[in-house]
Parts: C-alpha cells; sequence; structure tokens
C-alpha cells in the first residue's frame, strides 16, 4: 500500500494505492485526473520540466522553457545539466521547438515566451 | 510637458492590466493606453516560468510565461498603445495621469477612466522584525526568482528560505534545479502556507525539509549573510529561549507575503480597505473615485492569475460603462458583509442600481472541511456553491446576480 497527494489541482487528495490480484486499487482521489496521477505516480512518476537557457541578441540574458509534455522525475537533473550546452538567438517565438526528443525523454524542449 | 488625451489608461501591464486593456477594446472604447515601468509586458508572470497557470482561463496547464504570452499577444493584435519603460508618478482624483519615460519625457495623460492595475509589492526584512546589519544576500523570494529566471545571476550558493507560501515553495525547487542547496524552509505559523501539492513536488521531490512553528531570529555577517539564527517560536511569534540553532548559509530568501501596491490610489484620495489593503470596490469594481477602477492583485492579493484576468476584464466593463456615462450621477451603495467564517469579501460594496451577474472574490478564516458558500441578499439566498474544502490560502469565487440590495456571504461545514 502507498499513499500519493495529488499535484493535479489545488485540491491536493490524499490518494492510496495498493496492488491487488486485479491490479491497483486507487481510493481517496476525487477526479478522474487523480486517478492517473495516482496510477503514473506509483508505476513511473512523472513531472513537468520548466526552466531557463542563454538567449544571445535579446534584451535579457535568460530564455524560460518548458518541455512539451512530462518527463520521468528521475531524468530532471540531467534535463537541468542539458541547459548549459542549449543557446537561443532572437527572435524566438514562444513555443517554439529549441532541442526535440529532449535528452531522449521523447518530449521537446520549447521556448516558452517570445523574445526579440 | 507632452500632453496626451485618452479614453481609458491602464496603469500596469501585467496580467490585470493586460486583460483590462484587451476588455476595454473589446467592449468598444476608443483610445486604450497601457502604462508599464517594465521593459516588457506581463507583470511578474514575466518570472514565473514554472507551469499550473491558466487552468481555468484556456482550459490548459501553462507556465506564467506562456499565461502572459498569449494575453501580450492578444493585447498587440489590437491598437491598444502600450508604453513600455513608463513611471507613473502620480494620479489626480480628476483622473490626470503623470507620466515618464526615457522617449516621452514627462507626459501629462487625461483619462475618461483609469484601471489601476500596479500589482503588489513583498513584505521585506524589516516588515517581520527581522533587524540588524543589512548584509548582502538577504533578499525576497520574487528578487531571487527575477535575478535567477530573467537575469541570469545566482544569488548565492546555500539558502535558507523563511515562509512556506506558495512562493516560498516554487523557489525551493527552483534553486534546487539551479545547484543551490537549499537547507529547510521555515515557517512561523504551524502549519504550512502554501498548497500542499507545492509542498509535495516542490520541497518532497527535492528532499527539502520544512521546519513549521520555526522561524529566523537573526542574521549573522556584516557584509555577506554567513550564517541564521532559526529557533521554535510559540502562539505569540516568539523565539523559545534554548531552541535556537545556528545554520551555516550564505543567502536568506523571504517569502513572507504580499502587499498591494497602492501610493498611486492613495494619492488619487482612493478610499482603501484595512482588510485587503486595497481600495474598496463596488460591483463595478469601480473605487471610492469616480471613474478610477482597480482590478488585480492592487485590489486584493489573489493566488490563482485566472481570477486576476476575470476582475482585470470586470474593471474594464466597468470603465467602459462610465465613459458611457451609465455611472454618473449621486449613487448610493449597499454593504457586502463578510458573514460567518469570511474574512473579506470583493467587491466591498454593490450600487443600489446593481443588475446581473457580478463575480466576489472572498477568502476563509480557517481552514473548513465539506463547505456550502452562500450569498444572500436582503435575507433571500441569490447564490451558493459546494465545495470538498475551504482554507485561507485558498481563494473562493462565485457569481451572483445582483438587483441592487445588501449582501451577506457566509462559508459553513455542511
Amino acid at each position: 500500500m502507498a499513499q500519493y497527494t495529488c499535484i493535479v489541482c489545488p485540491n491536493s487528495c490524499l490518494i492510496t494505492v495498493e496492488e491487488g490480484e486485479n491490479g491497483l486499487k486507487i481510493t481517496g482521489n476525487q477526479c478522474k485526473r487523480g486517478e492517473a496521477f495516482a496510477k503514473s505516480e506509483h508505476e513511473h512518476p512523472l513531472r513537468m520540466f520548466t526552466s531557463t537557457v542563454k538567449i544571445e541578441g535579446a534584451r535579457l540574458p535568460r530564455l524560460s522553457v518548458v518541455t512539451s509534455g512530462e518527463i520521468p522525475k528521475e531524468k530532471l537533473f540531467e534535463c537541468q545539466k542539458a541547459l548549459n550546452h542549449v543557446v537561443a538567438h532572437a527572435p524566438v517565438s514562444c513555443g517554439d521547438v529549441l532541442v526535440k526528443d529532449f535528452c531522449h525523454t521523447g518530449v521537446d524542449l520549447l521556448a516558452s515566451r517570445s523574445m526579440k | 510637458m507632452k500632453n496626451i488625451s485618452v479614453d481609458i489608461a491602464v496603469i500596469g501591464g501585467g496580467p490585470a492590466g493586460l486583460a483590462a486593456a484587451l476588455e476595454a477594446k473589446e467592449q468598444g472604447a476608443g483610445r486604450v493606453l497601457l502604462l508599464e515601468r517594465d521593459g516588457d509586458l506581463g507583470g511578474i508572470l514575466q518570472q514565473c516560468i514554472h507551469d499550473g497557470f491558466g487552468l481555468h482561463r484556456f482550459g490548459a496547464r501553462l507556465s506564467g510565461t506562456e499565461y502572459a504570452q498569449r494575453y501580450a499577444d492578444m493585447v498587440r493584435a489590437t491598437d491598444i498603445e502600450i508604453k513600455l519603460d513608463t513611471m507613473v508618478i502620480e494620479l489626480t482624483k480628476d483622473r490626470v495621469i503623470y507620466a515618464m519615460n526615457p522617449t516621452d519625457g514627462m507626459m501629462r495623460i487625461e483619462c475618461g477612466a483609469v484601471v489601476l492595475a500596479m500589482g503588489c509589492r513583498e513584505r521585506t526584512a524589516s516588515q517581520v522584525f527581522l533587524y540588524g546589519f543589512r548584509p548582502a544576500g538577504v533578499l525576497t523570494a520574487g528578487s531571487v526568482q527575477r535575478y535567477i529566471n530573467m537575469e541570469g545571476y545566482l544569488p548565492g550558493k546555500t539558502a535558507v528560505i523563511l515562509g512556506s507560501g506558495d512562493i516560498g515553495l516554487i523557489m525551493a525547487r527552483r534553486m534546487t534545479l539551479e545547484g543551490i542547496t537549499v537547507k529547510g524552509v521555515y515557517e512561523a505559523a504551524p502549519h504550512l502556507g502554501g498548497l500542499m501539492r507545492n509542498k509535495v513536488q516542490c520541497l518532497d521531490d527535492y528532499n527539502i525539509p520544512l521546519h513549521v512553528g520555526m522561524s529566523v531570529v537573526r542574521v549573522h555577517g556584516k557584509k555577506r549573510v554567513e550564517g541564521v539564527t532559526v529557533a521554535k517560536v510559540g502562539p505569540d511569534f516568539r523565539a523559545i529561549p534554548g531552541t535556537e540553532e545556528f545554520i551555516p548559509c550564505d543567502l536568506l530568501v523571504l517569502a513572507v507575503g504580499l502587499i498591494p501596491e497602492n501610493e498611486l490610489s492613495r494619492g488619487a484620495q482612493v478610499e482603501m480597505d484595512n482588510k485587503t489593503r486595497g481600495p474598496v470596490l463596488d460591483n463595478n469594481f469601480m473605487t471610492s473615485v469616480p471613474g478610477i477602477f482597480a482590478a488585480g492583485n492592487v485590489a486584493v492579493v489573489f493566488d490563482l492569475v485566472d481570477y486576476v484576468s476575470a476582475s482585470g476584464a470586470a474593471a474594464a466593463r466597468g470603465a467602459v460603462r462610465f465613459l458611457k456615462g451609465e455611472l454618473g450621477g449621486a449613487c448610493e451603495y449597499r454593504p457586502v458583509t463578510a458573514g460567518e467564517n469570511v474574512n473579506f469579501v470583493v467587491p466591498q460594496r454593490v450600487r443600489t442600481d446593481a443588475e446581473g451577474p457580478t463575480s466576489f472574490y472572498l477568502r476563509v478564516r480557517q481552514p473548513l472541511k465539506k463547505v456550502r458558500l452562500v450569498c444572500e441578499e436582503e435575507g433571500k439566498e441569490i447564490a451558493s456553491v459546494r465545495a470538498t474544502h475551504a482554507a485561507p490560502p485558498e481563494m473562493m469565487s462565485f457569481e451572483a446576480k445582483l438587483s441592487g440590495g445588501a449582501l451577506t456571504v457566509s462559508v459553513t461545514e455542511v
């Protein structure tokens, strides 16, 4: 039996996951998204990755970035380290792909704002 | 000095101001001017690179920067006039703005209506009774966030965070990811200040300890922070002798609350509310000064940007009605009373000629389970909302159809 605090919405439900013969028994969630979160959290926790990279030719030296989907939690620091080798060049539009298949996570690294 | 005349001026280009300018335009206002002191639009969202914004407004989980970008792009697609790097010096009760920037110099701006959207500021060290030397390395969480996320500086190597509100938790994660060692988050209150989900994904994910009922009582170091003394505190928030502990660090991050930034409002003789520290507003989000409206964190500190945008749009609708002469003349107000378990409600009063749907925002006094929010107009129930729980850090919102009577809002466990 394991317990997880859901991070999907502010309700922060405490969800219990029990491994039974018929698969996982999930209780304590108030919605479907909570069930999906608890299943993922139990089997393989995922997180969104947000950070910044160097940008040249812009008003500011940093450009905020986000992954196009969630990544395995244990890869957060590896992803952060990989950003040291990414340099963006202005102009950049919000949503531009900076790195495809970022750190072999299957998701892309995107600019999360526009910069001239 | 340049003389300008506009229909609606919006002071502040953050989420409230962007939504206000956009709505004013959509409601048919002629010349709309947006004044922003930073070099770009977006306000505080420019440094909020983390995700979780826009679930209500856009039905998507966006980063703060993405949310701001969507609004900034919508504003830029209109003929709304934007003045960046522009500091507003003064606002008069006759709706004249004095402002300046490097290209226009000094400006005198006559406005048909004004929307205040200046946002809020962070509480500082002296406001939480941390006195003594002022070494480098004592920073508010927002300053650290701006340094790291926008300007590319790491302001320390080893940090202690005071305050467990959402901003403190978010920065604990952010600093850790950037290689700063976060020794712990200290919270003087006996419970977590922010949302449990933020403790889970910002502290627990990174093994950062949370110490409730403890505070920073002394900062060591003369030129640079060399460490802090923390101690357990009693219910009166005073240190309990014998519980002190020294923690070496070179950065103390203060995440100890926000205060609406109302210097301009006070200058315009706008009546203030001691509870919200923002202007007293009516159902059109108009202040006590005719033609001056307020929205977003300058009115009351919100916790969801979606609500901030909604309040900006509501204030703009009010401003457009004022321009059309619909809010002129003498008017009477009826109070909106904070009833059982309710700390405050915004707007604080309604006009007797009020009609149609209006959104209200409130905070409860203490954590409650399985609640029912009820809004009564002259004793008659006009709106109700059920929720699984209510807590002071989570603002509640409801919509009610008004017909001009006095309102009472209460939240009770059922």
